[in-house]
């Protein structure tokens, strides 16, 4: 029962740290200039990522998609199948993972090397309060960047799905374009992609504990960045699951 | 008749365990305004904890630690950030912002906890990046600086606000002699012009021999000695001897 009570702990701390995020993001100051910087970063860092990752994955969908499809006839549908399920689904879960991967491993390791290096202490030194300096920006920027970065993979997706589809068929683009937004509607879109600020808040505040809070020296900094990987990630689908439910509940046509 | 001095820094019966390692047992002993002490001894009796004590990073099991007219101990946030404004604090490894050029490093104390227009910020941080022997070297990050110049950083951005008591932890570790020795020049340049209070933690006897009005030795937790150079050296207590005579 040892590590139950441990795992309680561990819940309640993460619990706390977020309920902390949220609490300092409303109490002056505010860190303008560290969210901008953080906005910068963690869009940097991760565009290229997203777009190239969504216009792969909405090219090897379509042939797939294709493959079955052709089998009942029904290759006229492709571009509204590709639509709906990158702006309902896969859109906003892979460009959370994706994010999971390359920013909250960074937000871990590079805390993690602030506390081992002594610079979290040299900024309580300073009169500055670490945890706005330091986590908040972080956290809000993932929470803000996120649902862009959505879209972004949304839209490469969909394109990598016509250049598929269109060296198969030789469809043209507005035919292409019309008949993938004919199916979608905006609860399809909105909604989903709103959801991934809920991703971004699961990255920024999980990578930003394992990095904050680790005492273990330098040995800390890798521990920090893979913890923040491996729960950032698995919160993410099991929040998805969640939100999917709600979702359906704000929107029921969408469950239909 | 000469004035009364004015308590920088004093410990009070200051206990501190991590876990079951008492690194701190019973410490009292109080500093004064515009005086250098150097704490010696081996290596994990407490001396960085005792730095860390005083500038709040770490509160005691029990005890009181005084900075100037304030008892730092179980003060709330606000006040403290006050009180941590007459601390200037040079960490071991210097603990500069990796992010940060070292023009921003030191324009950040200045630019959150003064009301200095930008020019005199930039005209501040020239002056004592100047002072360090890194004038040239402002927009260099701290990635692209040497041991001595990083350490020669963390000094400047430790003085940049002008504190009343400066903390150095080891600033002249790891460096070469021509270079341990700038760094002491710089300490006690800042002591003589400014009367800045010094508690340098340090393994460097001759450093120290130079730059201390008074040495304090802890050993395994326990202060076993305080006084002048050749107080000390005559102290009863061997591993006080052995350290300041070595």
């Amino acid at each position: 029962m040892r590590w139950l009570s441990k795992l309680f702990e561990f819940v309640g701390k993460v619990g706390l740290f977020s309920l902390r995020v949220i609490v300092d993001s409303f109490r002056p100051p505010f860190e303008f200039a560290q969210f901008f910087r953080q906005v910068a970063e963690v869009g940097n860092k991760s565009l290229t990522l997203i777009v190239v990752s969504g216009f792969a994955l909405g090219a090897v969908m379509t042939l797939h998609t294709r493959s079955t499809l052709v089998m009942f006839g029904a290759t006229a549908m492709i571009p509204a199948v590709q639509a709906v399920s990158f702006f309902v689904e896969i859109g906003p879960l892979v460009a959370g993972l994706l994010l999971a991967g390359r920013v909250g491993s960074g937000i871990g390791a590079v805390l993690a090397n602030m506390r081992a290096s002594e610079q979290i202490d040299a900024i309580e030194s300073l009169s500055i309060d670490s945890f706005k300096f330091l986590v908040v920006p972080r956290v809000l920027a993932c929470v803000v960047v996120l649902p862009f970065l959505t879209l972004f993979m949304d839209f490469s997706g969909l394109l990598g799905g016509f250049l598929s589809e269109g060296l198969s068929s030789h469809i043209g683009p507005t035919l292409y374009f019309n008949r993938a937004f004919d199916y979608l509607q905006w609860s399809n879109f909105i909604a989903p992609t709103l959801k991934t600020a809920v991703f971004g808040f699961i990255i920024g505040s999980v990578s930003s504990y394992f990095g904050y809070t680790t005492d273990k020296g330098a040995q800390g900094v890798g521990e920090a960045a893979t913890n923040s990987v491996v729960l950032s990630s698995l919160l993410i689908i099991v929040a998805d699951v969640l939100l999917i439910k709600c979702i359906f509940f704000l929107f029921p046509d969408t469950a239909i | 008749m000469s004035e009364p001095q004015t308590i920088a820094v004093e410990f009070k019966h200051v206990m501190k365990s991590f876990g079951a390692k008492h690194v701190l047992n019973d410490v009292s002993f109080h500093i004064d305004q515009g005086q250098a002490v150097c704490l010696l001894g081996r290596s994990g009796t407490g001396k960085s904890v005792t730095l860390k004590l005083i500038m709040a990073l770490i509160r005691p099991d029990s005890g009181e630690v005084w900075v100037d007219e304030d008892n730092v101990i179980d003060m709330e946030e606000k006040r403290l950030s006050v009180v941590r404004k007459k601390l200037g604090y040079l960490f071991q490894d210097a603990a500069l912002f990796d992010s940060l050029t070292l023009y921003e490093n030191l324009a950040l104390p200045l630019s959150r906890l003064t009301k200095k227009p930008k020019d005199e910020i930039d005209d501040v941080v020239h002056r004592v990046l100047t002072d360090v022997g890194l004038g040239t070297d402002g927009a260099k990050y701290p990635s692209a600086l040497s041991g001595g110049m990083k350490k020669r950083a963390g000094l400047a951005r430790a003085l940049v606000l002008e504190p009343k008591i400066l903390l150095a932890d080891e600033p002249s570790s790891g460096l070469d002699r021509i270079t341990a020795s700038e760094i002491d020049e710089l300490l006690m340049r800042c002591k003589t012009e400014r009367g800045t209070a010094q508690i340098i933690v340090t393994h460097d006897v001759h450093g120290a021999r130079k730059i201390a009005d008074r040495v304090a030795v802890l050993d395994r937790g326990n202060l076993v000695a305080f006084g002048s150079v050749d107080e000390v050296s005559q102290s009863e207590n061997e591993v006080a001897r052995k350290l300041i005579t070595e």
